[in-house]
């Protein structure tokens, strides 16, 4: 690379997405004018085949080491423009990637405002690539050992398809046998095959897998490292039964402890040692420590092992063991807790009898059930003529009083149809009616086993009861509203059965915070994108499978399973995996060892022993510590604060008072802004938009500096509370933007130029509103008098030092 | 009382006198079946409210607004938490304010206006007369 | 301790029986209602129009007669008044510029603030001084008595102005159970009893206190506890109309949840069960409730 920068400007027409609305071949012209522009030129269509040759062609003859492409939003082409500039020989980082069509040519009216605000941002994205530098990426090894954390329906499937294809598979799952909820269940829908006839032998298949490891009763302590390089603590509680178990059940029949049977949702009794169905897997019973009379290190009872022929039960076992385990890839198959509706106090679950879930329906007429599958209501075990279910109990409720969810939980719906089919089968002359909000039959064979269960005279009531009130003789009567014929219902049911939901685990935060994970606002685990990369969570090497994502059925979570042993296995395949050089650089020299990053980092990434250190591979690019150094010793490669000062003075060299300055963070407010442009919302054409990974990176030195170039307005445009792509990097972007406003203030400065807005990927609307607010505000401000501009860089400095000297 | 209104300035009135979303409504049927007078009701809240949605004018002559006693177990169950009451009390205030009272004094006989506490008197002027 | 009482119509004339018996029965327990001064007529109903600020003087001007006083309290008995006036405070409290424009309005006022709390009595009783007081404040337990408490709509609903959870409320059961008494749960407790109806359709009033009344007797009730002077009257004094289009129906006493305190703490003087169209007395007589306890 010489000295001066040859860049080389292309703007595209996108045909007429573009220049329908700006002056493309003006903008072109403009960028030749710029210093170190070499070449610059207009083009139809960028992306196509013949135009990313010529650029090809250019880089070779004209001997361009930098390339700046104006046209739609990176998320499209950046990836296309890389591989151009790395088949030309240049490292792909050489390439800056200016949005002027969701972020201008979409959303602007006015072309000669569009047109200019095209110039600004390509005046920017010039300034930026004089600065850009080629970097390495790291190659770090990806070995064969997965940990499936979750042993039912979706670890299951996810372990089988990977150790099929050679790899090491460990399942740490927490109860003491495999198989989840699908175990508890009796038919699956739509084809109403017996559940368990057709786990067990995948159970079985899981058991006997010379690469399959099953850690039962266990639990992860802690997760360190990255992809590649995971270590996993697990530990495992004892069973005090060996493999030399035969089932042969004798243990149980002399087991003094009877305790409500949690599998059998409280409906039977099992004993200390148990095994919850005679398929489950792994074989060998297990004592519940806690329950069993031995449990004070005494050993007061042998009854068990007095009648137990291979000898398997030993007591002496301890009672939990550490494993430390290397893993190269993470599948998360946790699944989902169902929905206890006591706290519906109208419909009494809990209170009355005869009101059940479907889960506890399931453990009635499942044939591996208390009453052998006879179906019986609980207050006298008669047999109900009589049944009513109210769907969506838990679910489709955005009311927060009501502590239920927003979400549709997806299965209920089919549950209560299969069901009600199998009353009917069972009990010929029972009458079943379901009381409904929307009946969502949208799967394979669904909407068919719908329209058998009305063929079968199965009543379906549009409008959920009001309540449930308990008779004398215990059967219950639904009060409510019948929508379809639109008049008051009371009607008497010798059994309720409440069509219950999915929501998020208990441990759901814990596993979150082990693996650093996200979550959504219900608690379940948030995939990279939720259309084009619904497997991969976030953070590299760990991948998502079943309820533990969101309510899901059994097909869907076998689909998903797959899908995450597919993910997981090509990342495996290759040995390594290329790392995103987006990460943080100390300057050594200016370190002093204060730690102030290494607490602040989010991926913990930074070690500092005498001067602080990086380990790429865990570093996300967040900026935190950039903006937290109080010696300003840490860089961010690809986003370096030269670079970022830059694109201010650029933005900035024209009429600045009508500008505002916006930071945003390319996984939220960026995208936000994106989607404005996709939906075509207009709004007023003063953002110039600054693209960082996380408004973390932020300094207020940024933000002073653009108003001491005179900017109308900086926005910090970030994620909404709770939703930050690296954990909770926006309350530490906050605490820099009010420091900012509190500094000037304190200088006597009208602090409203300065605005922190939540802006998600999803609300276009929202950001064309904000930047509009915005713009309307600043427009009426006076200019700032630059001396009150040094009192703040005054005391900002004087900040940092307060800060040095603290630590 | 006859009304010149379109659907559309119904819905626009009664949204801005109540401070609701009507249009949130999907309808479930919670709020008649907990409605302790839905049984007296020509509509009930749920059906006013669709008459709402659809831009049913006719709903300023039903008797259901009359009917409701601002008990607010509607608003307590309410999945989407719209407050029905207010609704209610935006579908009375439309023809109150045009000069129209529900409640005739003269037509309650005179022991009858002896022994009622004012309470109820006041209750029901401010909520049934303009 | 000492709280500012907003009293209500009702309580000067048709309820009387319910502050005589609730002044007393705090002051047994050290709670001192000091009514406040020149108040007005809260309007009983809190206003559900949002454009609607007249509306919202009324029960304004109460909270300003608190504050005149330098308190940031107001204790209420009356359920309809308890409502209107914690929702008024509330909105007053929310929404800074409608509060303006009635400061400027009332202009012969002092502006209110939006600083005073409105609070129930139940709500003191439970939280400030305790059940675990009341019960031994008790000299005649209601032993034998089978209460029903009723909550009507105004202490529960909407939730911003609940006293207690709308779906599962405790307090009045706890407070029954401290006086000693057996409390009969039914499955209308909050269930509106009709509210000013009386006036338009009383039928449908009757309606009401029938298939309330009547849910009560069958799950055991032998006397109804409330805390509105209206759904007294709905429940009692309403019982004539009912006997008259229910044949089979049959009479159930209705008190004030205070008169049972003052019962329980051998009030003699301010338990007030002569206010009623079913008679109270043949009942606690039976239960023994009304010999005098030996000092």
């Amino acid at each position: 690379m010489s000295a001066e920068p040859r860049i080389g400007v292309y703007i595209c027409h996108c045909g007429t997405n573009i220049a329908d609305n700006v002056d493309v071949q003006q903008i072109s012209k403009f960028a030749q004018g710029l210093d170190g522009v070499t070449i610059s030129k207009d083009m139809m269509y960028a992306c196509s085949g013949p135009s990313q040759q010529e650029i090809m062609v250019d880089i070779r003859e004209q001997k361009l080491d930098r390339v700046v492409i104006a046209a739609c939003t990176p998320r499209m082409h950046e990836p296309t423009f890389r591989a151009v500039l790395e088949q030309a020989g240049l490292n792909k980082y050489l390439l800056e990637f200016v949005n002027i069509r969701e972020h201008d040519a979409w959303v602007h009216n006015d072309r000669d405002a569009a047109t200019e605000k095209a110039k600004d941002l390509v005046r920017m994205g010039v300034a930026r690539a004089r600065l850009l530098r080629g970097y390495e990426e790291k190659e770090i090894p990806v070995g064969e050992e997965v940990l499936v954390l979750g042993g039912g329906i979706s670890g299951i499937q996810a372990a089988l398809e990977l150790a099929d294809a050679d790899y090491h598979i460990h399942i740490v799952e927490k109860e003491p046998f495999l198989g989840g909820t699908m175990a508890q269940l009796g038919l699956t829908y739509p084809t109403l095959d017996c559940s368990t006839c057709i786990l067990a032998p995948k159970l079985s298949q899981v058991e006997r897998h010379p690469r399959i490891e099953i850690l039962a009763n266990s639990t992860v302590e802690s997760v360190e490292g990255y992809v590649g390089n995971f270590t996993v603590t697990v530990s495992q509680k004892a069973r005090f039964v060996t493999d030399a178990c035969t089932s042969c059940d004798k243990c149980t029949e002399v087991c003094p402890v009877a305790i409500p049977n949690e599998f059998d949702v409280c409906l039977s009794k099992r004993k200390a040692i148990y095994k919850t169905f005679p398929q489950a897997v792994p074989a060998a019973y297990a004592i519940d420590f806690d329950t069993c009379l031995n449990k004070s290190n005494l050993l007061v009872c042998e009854r068990c092992m007095e009648v137990c022929e291979p000898q398997a039960i030993n007591f002496e076992m301890l009672q939990r063991t550490t494993r430390k385990l290397h893993i190269d890839t993470i599948i998360i198959a946790t699944g989902a807790k169902p929905y206890d509706p006591s706290s519906i106090a109208e419909y009494g679950y809990g209170r009355y009898d005869n009101v059940i879930t479907t889960l506890d329906f399931e453990r009635i007429y499942a044939p591996t059930s208390p009453t052998d599958g006879d179906i019986i209501r609980p207050s006298d075990r008669a047999t109900p003529k009589k049944i009513g279910y109210i769907q969506c109990v838990g679910s489709r409720k955005p009311n927060p009083a009501l502590h239920q969810h927003p979400y549709c939980s997806r299965i209920c719906c089919m549950i209560s149809i299969k069901q009600a089919l199998v009353i009917k089968s069972k009990i010929p002359d029972a009458q079943v009616t379901v009381y409904y909000m929307d009946i969502r039959a949208y799967g394979k064979g669904y909407e068919e086993l719908y329209e058998r269960a009305r063929r079968a005279g199965i009543r379906f009531i549009r409008g959920l009861p009001g309540e449930i009130r308990e008779n004398a003789d215990k059967s219950v009567t639904f009060i409510g509203e019948d929508a379809l014929l639109g008049r008051m219902y009371s009607n008497r049911y010798d059994l309720a059965v409440l069509s219950i939901g999915l929501e998020a685990q208990e441990d759901s935060r814990d596993i979150s915070s082990l693996l650093g994970l996200a979550r959504d606002t219900d608690g379940f685990f948030i995939e990279r994108h939720p259309k084009l990369e619904p497997i991969d969570a976030p953070v590299m090497g760990i991948f998502l499978a079943g309820t533990a994502a969101g309510p899901k059925d059994i097909r869907e979570s076998s689909t998903q399973a797959k899908a995450a042993a597919s993910r997981a296995s090509q990342l495996m395949r290759k040995g390594v995996f290329r790392k995103e050089a987006l990460t943080a650089e100390i300057i050594e020299e200016r370190c002093t060892g204060c730690k102030v990053c290494e607490e602040i980092c989010p991926s913990h990434a930074i070690s500092v022993d005498g001067v602080a250190h990086v380990t790429d591979a865990l570093c996300a690019g967040c900026g935190l510590c950039t903006a937290a150094c109080p010696e300003d010793a840490i860089d961010m490669r690809h986003y370096t604060d030269a670079q970022i000062i830059a694109q201010i003075d650029a933005a900035l060299t024209e009429k600045p008072s009508e500008k505002v300055i916006v930071f945003t963070s390319y996984w939220c407010s960026y995208s936000g802004a994106d989607m404005a442009g996709t939906a075509r919302i207009k709004h007023s054409p003063n953002a110039r938009i600054i693209r960082l990974l996380c408004c973390g990176r932020v300094k207020p030195e940024f933000a002073l500096r653009a108003l001491e170039k005179g900017a109308g307005g900086v926005l910090m445009a970030t994620c909404h509370p709770g939703e930050c792509h690296y954990e909770r990097a926006d309350l530490e972007a906050r605490k820099q933007y009010e420091l900012l406003k509190g500094i000037l203030r304190e200088a006597g400065i009208d602090d409203s130029r300065l605005a922190m807005e939540g802006v998600s990927a999803a609300e276009g609307k929202r950001f064309a509103e904000v930047i509009n607010q915005l713009a309307r505000k600043v427009t009426v401000l006076e200019p700032i008098p630059a001396k009150k501009l040094d009192i703040a860089r005054q005391k900002l400095q004087e900040h940092k030092k307060d800060l040095q000297r603290v630590i | 009382m006859e009304f010149e209104i379109s659907g559309d300035e119904l819905v626009n009135k009664v949204e801005e006198l109540s401070g609701q979303n009507i249009f949130s409504c999907y309808q479930c049927g919670i709020c008649t079946g907990s409605c302790p007078f839905a049984a007296e009701m020509d509509l009930g809240p749920r059906r006013m409210i669709a008459s709402l949605i659809e831009g049913q004018v006719e709903v300023l002559q039903s008797n259901t607004p009359w009917i409701c006693a601002s008990c607010f177990q509607c608003v307590v169950r309410c999945p989407n938490d719209i407050d029905i009451a207010a609704v209610s009390e935006a579908l009375r205030q439309m023809t109150q304010r045009r000069g129209f009272d529900h409640i005739d004094l003269s037509h309650i006989p005179a022991e009858e206006r002896e022994r009622i506490p004012q309470i109820a008197f006041v209750g029901s002027f401010r909520r049934m007369t303009r | 301790m000492k709280l500012p009482f907003y009293p209500g119509c009702s309580l000067k004339a048709q309820a009387k029986n319910f502050e005589t018996s609730g002044i007393a029965a705090a002051h047994a327990l050290g709670v001192e209602l000091v009514e406040i001064e020149r108040w007005n007529c809260c309007g009983t109903v809190y206003s559900l129009t949002g454009d609607d600020l007249m509306r919202q003087v009324a029960p304004v001007r109460n909270l300003i007669r608190v504050q005149e006083f330098g308190e940031n309290r107001m204790a209420v008995l009356c359920a309809m008044c308890y409502n209107t006036e914690k929702r008024a405070s509330l909105r007053a409290q929310r929404n800074k510029e409608d509060l303006e424009k009635m400061n400027a309005f009332m202009d012969k006022e002092e502006d209110y603030r939006g600083e005073v709390d409105v609070v129930h009595l139940l709500e003191i009783l439970r939280d400030e001084v305790g059940f675990d007081r009341i019960k031994d404040r008790v000299e005649r337990p209601l032993r034998g008595l089978r209460v029903s408490p009723y909550y009507g709509c105004m202490l529960l609903r909407p939730r911003e102005a609940g006293i207690d959870d709308a779906d599962r409320p405790r307090v009045m059961e706890d407070l029954l159970g401290a006086l000693g008494a057996e409390v009969i749960d039914h499955p209308y407790k909050s269930h509106c009893c009709g509210s000013y109806h009386t006036v338009d359709d009383p039928h449908l009033v009757a309606r009401r206190a029938h298939a309330i009344l009547s849910s009560i007797t069958a799950h055991g009730g032998e006397i109804v506890a409330l805390s509105c002077p209206l759904c007294k009257h709905n429940l009692d004094d309403r019982q004539e109309l009912v006997a008259q289009l229910y044949p089979d129906f049959s009479k159930v006493p209705v008190v004030y949840f205070t008169q049972l305190m003052a019962l329980a703490f051998g009030l003699e003087d301010a338990m007030g069960f002569d206010q009623h169209y079913v008679d109270p007395h043949p009942l606690l007589e039976e239960k023994g409730l009304l010999r005098k306890i030996k000092v």
